[in-house]
């Protein structure tokens, strides 16, 4: 047993881990944040994307231990007091999600795509969210989605943070 | 009642589960928790061909934290989605017939003990050969994978013939034969199968990832030897399905078997390793044809033969076999037909439905040999497709009824969208473009077992608020049937869809849908919904216009708002509409059902093919040819596919582009292979190739509207016929850029480059 400090989604939590626990095994079944999917629990399809310390790491391969004293978001961190975060608008309204199962995943991946690269091309975001896999759409529709929500993006981010 | 001009149909809608997507509320089957949950596992046999001589689970029982363990013989009755193959157990009983076929299951505190338990049951078994090559099965009488087969190993051998066919070959300028090969192909969804079974008072409630809850329903009833009623099956959210989750399976009956057996909920969650082995996948197909022309293309005669491995059970392979012969008749018109195929049983997992089920594989053989055809004579590609193209409002030779028909608007459009003229033999060595065509079912027109309900029934309750629920047994399963049921009860109703909620997939609560195959949900779901919406509307309709003195016809509902149409100042909101109905008496309520027209010939075999409306497609690709490497680039994919009418464009073109989508993946880069002792040589989403967002181009879907007279608002189906005319599209492409015909899909780099050689020693 090991004990983790960490923030998730802003709070701080303190809790007693395996050595073999995944941080996708916490967050699911200990902390109950189902929104972070398993789809292989290999690395392979990115649906468990989770953002430690805002960047992308794939919560089936990461030890919870090893995420003491980081800051964990999930998707459930991301909607603001029910105001759906603009990626999540994004996603909604261009049609970017079907059976939405890879849908988390590809959301976080592409927060960390637009805090560090805010007006990407069609090129980058293909790049920086192949590793997310999805079935359903064709991919055009969240790539779709990431283009406008880049346009907003960084607007939103300003006022927030004012 | 008016009928008013559309409200909401044809414009974009967002998906009424989408918030909850997005925000990661929504619920899947291994979202949810029971309190006292056990893990289920499942041990598989390690051998593609052998006899259980034994099995012993005494130290697997001794283990602590084991609390019950299910074999064969707990559940003896057989099973299979087809009533005239049923011929799989829960669980294995004498003998496993591929490698990952399951022979126990277990139920434990959690799941490091119950895989301990897997690892102590003791399996004794006595090895046979394995067939793994479907000619072999074909002729092999001393290896019988199941005794019923009459000879050697074939499950069934269908033959069909339309027209005088010997006649059409003795008309023809023109004889060309081809093989071709279409390998396996697994759907790979992103959720993995997963199956929570809580047996509690004699009652049975079972969430699990189907697209059939009311298949499942019927099947646990059978298997469990509990009656219907005492049943519950619920379809969660389900993470996508693509024929993959379209049929009963064994770790269903297996959570529930070992739910009863310890009286605790219990939880079986399929590893991707486990989705790989036990798929039913595309069937890996062995095709011939031949086909006669006149000089100007006009198809005078076709001959198919096709080999379907069928793997190691039935599954919907019938429906398989029948459906590659009868859909070739689509989307051309043939004079003369012959049809042989035979579906063999091989030791690998039982093939099934997948996307386009049936027809895929066809319809890559028979565009390809289209265009050598057209090749040969030296006909444009387009023109020949144009010249034998099936019209509105005919009937095919085999009997398929065809209503509204958009393929020569497909070819028209796909082509001039590609650049037809401009580029088709035009572009620089190394770049080209293809075309093919396509047409596919709009739900079938028979069930797959006999029964006198309709296919697909809705309830429609407004509470005293003005509060619409739609209940259908219809299961969304990524495609978005919930937003449509929502969107057609909204356009009649005439408020808003997103203000309508739909409860959907619970055999407890939601009126029988047949599920979610054959794509047949739009039309069919979509057909009841308008007929219950339209009775509730009549219900308001009445009222509302004795309460205002006006007359009924005059009655319309839009945005939320109930008048008497030139009756300026008499109105009602939808809520004081309900409340006066419900001050009628009874509460507002209606259903609606939907049922085929008798369809289809009289022949043998004449059941499989039928549907209400058939959808067509034409597309077009784009590809870049590397000569060195071999690697096969698509630049562009055009996809103009007729769907009868659009109801949701956002929805209808995800469907288009994610179809397009699976079929690139299809012919370039995917393929489930075993090795020489059935072992699985792909088993994850690192070897097994699926599209990645670099793998792809902005695939442009183009809807063409045909106006179907029987689909709801003239809708037809749009998420499977769309996938089949890409994969011919790319190897026809592949042809006008480099010279080479590839018969065998998926066309690997090393078939390019072999190609390539042997063009050059010519």
């Amino acid at each position: 047993m090991i004990i983790v400090n960490m923030t998730v989604n802003g709070n701080h939590i303190e809790l007693g881990v395996g050595d073999e626990e995944t941080l996708l095994e916490t967050l699911r079944q200990r902390l109950g944040l189902t929104g972070t999917k398993q789809g292989c629990d290999l690395g392979d399809c990115g649906s468990c994307t989770v953002l430690l310390d805002g960047q992308p790491v794939l919560s089936c391969l990461t030890l919870a231990a090893d995420a003491d004293g980081h800051e964990i978001t999930t998707i459930e961190g991301l909607a603001h007091g029910g105001e759906l975060h603009p990626i999540q608008r994004a996603f909604h309204e261009a049609g970017a999600v079907q059976c939405g199962f890879c849908t988390p995943g590809m959301v976080l991946t592409a927060k960390a795509l637009l805090d560090t690269h805010p007006h990407p091309d069609r090129t980058t975001i293909r790049g920086a969210l192949s590793g997310n896999l999805c079935r359903c759409t064709g991919y055009v529709k969240i790539v779709n989605a990431v283009e406008n929500a880049a346009k907003v993006y960084p607007h939103n981010c300003v006022e927030r943070a004012q | 009642m008016k009928t008013t001009p559309f409200n909401y149909i044809g414009k974009p809608h967002l998906r009424i589960d989408g918030v909850a997507k997005v925000t990661g509320d929504a619920q899947y089957t291994d979202d949810i928790h029971l309190p006292g949950t056990l893990v289920g596992k499942m041990l598989r046999s390690p051998h593609a061909h052998a006899l259980i001589r034994n099995i012993d689970v005494s130290k697997a029982l001794a283990l602590p934290g084991v609390k019950a363990i299910v074999l064969g013989k707990d559940a003896p009755i057989l099973f299979g989605i087809l009533p005239r193959a049923e011929d799989e157990n829960a669980l294995a009983i004498d003998k496993v017939r591929y490698v990952g076929e399951p022979v126990a299951g277990v139920a434990a505190f959690d799941e490091r003990t119950a895989l301990e338990a897997l690892k102590l049951i003791e399996v004794e078994y006595e090895l046979l050969p394995a067939i793994l090559d479907p000619h072999e099965a074909l002729t092999r009488e001393d290896v019988k994978i199941h005794h019923f087969s009459e000879v050697a190993n074939i499950e069934r051998r269908a033959t069909l013939e339309f027209g005088n066919v010997d006649e059409g070959f003795a008309a023809a300028d023109y004889i060309r034969e081809d093989t071709f090969y279409k390998g396996a192909i697994t759907h790979a969804p992103i959720e993995t199968h997963v199956a929570l079974a809580n047996y509690r008072d004699g009652k049975m409630t079972l969430w699990t990832t189907t697209q059939v809850p009311h298949y499942v329903h019927k099947a646990l009833s059978r298997v469990l030897e509990m009656p219907m009623d005492r049943i519950r099956v619920i379809k969660p959210t389900l993470g996508g399905g693509f024929g993959g989750k379209g049929e009963p399976f064994s770790f269903e009956f297996v959570a529930c078997l070992l739910s009863r057996k310890c009286g605790r909920p219990v939880k079986i969650v399929h590893t991707r390793e486990e989705v790989f082995m036990t798929h039913r996948g595309r069937h890996p197909m062995h095709m011939k044809l031949r086909t006669g022309v006149k000089k100007d293309g006009t198809i005078t005669a076709l001959e198919f033969h096709n080999l379907l491995d069928g793997g190691s059970y039935g599954s919907y392979g019938l429906v398989t076999l029948y459906y590659s012969g009868q859909l070739l008749t689509l989307p051309y018109i043939l004079p003369a037909y012959r049809f042989d195929g035979v579906r063999v049983f091989t030791n690998k997992p039982a093939c099934g439905a997948l996307r386009g089920h049936g027809g895929v594989g066809p319809r890559f053989a028979f565009e390809v040999h289209l265009d050598r055809i057209a090749a040969d004579l030296g006909l444009d590609p387009l023109e020949i497709r144009q010249k034998n193209s099936l019209k509105a409002n005919t009937m095919t030779l085999n009997d398929l009824r065809i209503t509204s028909c958009g393929f020569e608007e497909c070819l028209e459009k796909a082509g001039k969208a590609i650049g037809w003229e401009e580029k088709r033999g035009k572009l620089p060595r190394g770049r080209g473009v293809g075309l093919a065509g396509g047409g596919y079912v709009s739900g079938a027109n028979n069930a797959i077992y006999f029964n006198p309900m309709p296919h697909s029934s809705v309830n429609i309750s407004v509470d005293r608020g003005g509060g619409v629920t739609v209940f259908c047994g219809a299961s969304d399963i990524g495609q978005g049937s919930d937003t449509m049921l929502a969107l057609v009860a909204g356009e009649i109703l005439g408020i808003s869809p997103a203000l309508i909620r739909v409860i959907s997939a619970d055999t407890d609560t939601t009126p029988v849908d047949l599920g979610s195959y054959s794509s047949r949900v739009t039309f069919m779901a979509g057909n009841a919904c308008r007929t219950a919406a339209l009775a509730v509307r009549e219900k308001i309709g009445s009222v509302v216009a004795a309460q205002l003195g006006v007359p009924k016809e005059s009655v319309v509902i839009a945005d939320g708002i109930v008048s008497g149409q030139g009756y300026a100042g008499m109105s009602f909101t939808f809520a004081q509409a309900v409340v006066l109905a419900e001050s009628q008496g009874m509460a507002l309520y209606a259903s609606g059902g939907y049922t085929p027209p008798k369809l289809g010939g009289k022949y043998r075999g004449a059941g499989v093919g039928p549907s209400p409306a058939y959808s067509f497609g034409a597309h077009a690709a784009e590809v870049q040819v590397d000569e060195e490497t071999g690697i096969v680039t698509v630049l562009r994919l055009v996809a103009a596919h007729d769907l009868g009418r659009t109801l949701n464009p956002l929805a209808a073109e995800g469907q288009v582009e994610g179809a397009v989508a699976n079929g690139l993946g299809e012919v370039l880069m995917e393929s489930h292979t075993n090795t020489g002792s059935g072992q699985h040589s792909c088993p994850s989403l690192l070897e097994y190739k699926i599209p990645t967002m670099l793998d792809l181009p902005d695939i442009e879907p183009i809807l063409v509207e045909s106006f179907d007279p029987e689909g709801p608002f003239g809708a037809k189906e749009c998420g499977e016929g769309s996938l089949g005319p890409s994969i011919p599209a790319v190897v026809n492409a592949i042809y006008d850029a480099v010279g080479i015909w590839l018969h065998d899909a998926p066309i690997t780099p090393e078939a390019v480059l072999a190609a390539l050689k042997k063009e050059r020693m010519r």
